[in-house]
């Protein structure tokens, strides 16, 4: 039970980089590798913020911030520039690396005996584990609903038409470089959100905790959609902390048959390949249905 | 004769600048555009109709030259800023509608062209009544597939969908770029007639690029013929409607 409920808590602080990667990977078609380097960046900003006596809940959103930094340069790159945005994207996060060692000056910085987000009096008096999914309920709530009332203004709708047809959304006379910028704000703020709030659940900072983010994050939304299916667009949202539940419960079960946390990054890029590919396995499998059938015949 | 409403002076484009292969598309266009003109356009393939257009519209600034909008400079103004004023039907119905966005979605963004888009709900049942009378106008059933997504709709429906976000807000200048040329006989004639309707009853300034010499000549109220970056004819009023379909054939 213990170990489900940490399951569930970490699912919700994690669909928090879910949610941050399907503004750029979804709505605007970009695969963004920004988000390997604002994972940490956020990481790094909030525990070194946290360590030099800063409040939790502004290191929070200073890392924010800085995700809203990162996002911004990697925007100035692909739309002005005309930097390819994967390009544009490992530019950005190769450079955060040697940003997050000069923020934090060693490669690991622990939280012990600061306060953080998670120590807030009411959580320490809850059972174990229920603290992260407290934090990350609320999180994911106020995001969500934030993301909804955004992605139905008039602003909304001109960004989701930039990533849907760029030449359309010019042609209405909608600014698409600067909706791209923005969305691209948004969404490695949201991530970096998600780095500070795992590195205070955790308690520390780490250096190479960025690798394989987008793997996770891509695993969450991809689930979500597996399992969910054709939905609104409010509603593929909240797929998407769903998936990252569920992608959380699947790795605990994997856990469970005895293989050791260092398979992580192994584990991640199966089940996201598994889910990538079952659109195409069901097609083969469609395609040998009259296959099967005309052997029956015979 | 009345100050025209959009003016092109000596435009020249040139591709591959500065390289052994510059050669030049628009080779010194003229042209004065009058409000409630309906101009039809032929030419052969590499004429440089399309180039036209993306200088018209600005996705494509000229070489050289100045573009003039009532009688304003505009020759360096973006695409962008320049959907404030005018509007534009592109010939792959792909190209015009956001396709994960439903039919509604596209005519409200389509409402708001050239406008500040604000962080604001959208109000999209405010409109739907609205939105629900102008698509019942294309007589295609249009109307009843206002919560579908535009990747679901037939061509033909796309397209319609395509005219109506371009003019429903109404445009001084409306560039149609053979916006009937992917669709059957039959759909294509609906459409374009659909289309003579919507210019004649709104007064609207159009121009239009077709293949078919039948609807260059039975539409509009003008009729230029654009060869290897020039315009080498250009039939006006009694002019144009005394054109026969083979003296049309002679000339391109």
């Amino acid at each position: 039970m213990n170990l489900l409920t940490s399951a569930i808590g970490q699912g919700l602080l994690w669909s928090l980089l879910g949610l941050g990667l399907y503004l750029s990977f979804r709505i605007l078609n970009i695969t963004d590798m920004t988000v390997e380097g604002s994972f940490p960046l956020g990481g790094a900003v909030a525990v070194t913020l946290i360590t030099n006596g800063v409040n939790p809940l502004l290191a929070s959103l200073a890392a924010f911030s800085a995700g809203l930094l990162a996002g911004f340069i990697t925007g100035i790159l692909t739309t002005k520039g005309k930097i390819p945005s994967l390009l544009a994207g490992i530019l950005t996060m190769t450079a955060i690396y040697s940003v997050n060692l000069r923020i934090m000056g060693k490669s690991n910085i622990s939280l012990l005996g600061y306060r953080t987000l998670f120590s807030a009096n009411f959580l320490r008096k809850l059972p174990d584990y229920f603290d992260s999914v407290v934090v990350g309920l609320i999180a994911v709530f106020l995001i969500t609903v934030c993301l909804i009332f955004f992605l139905n203004t008039e602003f909304g709708q001109a960004f989701i038409a930039t990533g849907d047809n760029p030449t359309m959304a010019k042609s209405f006379g909608i600014l698409t470089d600067r909706m791209t910028i923005l969305g691209l704000m948004l969404s490695n703020g949201l991530v970096a959100l998600c780095g500070s709030l795992i590195s205070q659940n955790n308690g520390y900072a780490d250096i190479s905790m960025g690798t394989g983010t987008i793997v996770i994050a891509l695993a969450s939304i991809i689930i979500g959609e597996v399992a969910f299916g054709e939905l609104t667009l409010s509603q593929r949202l909240v797929a998407v902390s769903l998936g990252s539940i569920i992608y959380r419960i699947l790795l605990l079960g994997v856990l469970q048959l005895g293989l050791s946390t260092n398979d992580l990054n192994l584990i991640s890029s199966i089940v996201l390949t598994i889910c990538m590919l079952l659109p195409r396995l069901n097609e083969l499998v469609h395609l040998r249905e009259p296959l099967f059938r005309s052997l029956k015949n015979d | 004769m009345t100050e025209p409403i959009f003016a092109l002076k000596d435009i020249k484009t040139l591709v591959n600048r500065n390289t052994p292969n510059e050669s030049m598309i628009l080779k010194g266009i003229n042209l004065d555009i009058q409000a409630g003109d309906f101009i039809t356009i032929i030419g052969t393939n590499g004429a440089g109709k399309s180039t036209l257009f993306n200088v018209i519209s600005g996705s494509l600034l000229p070489d050289s030259g100045t573009i003039y909008y009532k009688g304003k400079n505009i020759t360096n103004l973006t695409a962008e800023k320049r959907s404030r004023f005018l509007s534009r039907v592109f010939q792959d119905p792909k190209l015009g509608t956001a396709p994960r966005m439903t039919v509604s979605e596209n005519l409200l963004l389509a409402a708001r062209r050239g406008e500040r888009r604000r962080l604001i709900p959208r109000g999209l049942k405010l409109h739907r009544e609205e939105f629900a009378a102008l698509a019942a106008t294309m007589h295609n059933g249009l109307e009843k597939r206002l919560d579908t997504f535009t990747e679901n709709l037939s061509g033909g429906q796309r397209q319609a969908l395509s005219f109506l976000m371009a003019t429903i807000k109404r445009p001084d200048i409306l560039l149609l770029d053979e916006h009937t040329a992917a669709l059957d006989p039959n759909t294509s004639a609906h459409l374009m007639a659909a289309t003579n309707n919507r210019i004649t009853q709104d007064h609207l300034t159009a121009l239009m690029i077709t293949h078919h010499l039948e609807d260059a000549l039975r539409y509009g109220n003008r009729l230029l013929v654009l060869d290897n970056g020039k315009i080498i004819h250009d039939f006006k009023g009694a002019a144009k409607t005394d054109l026969t379909l083979s003296d049309l054939r002679k000339l391109i």
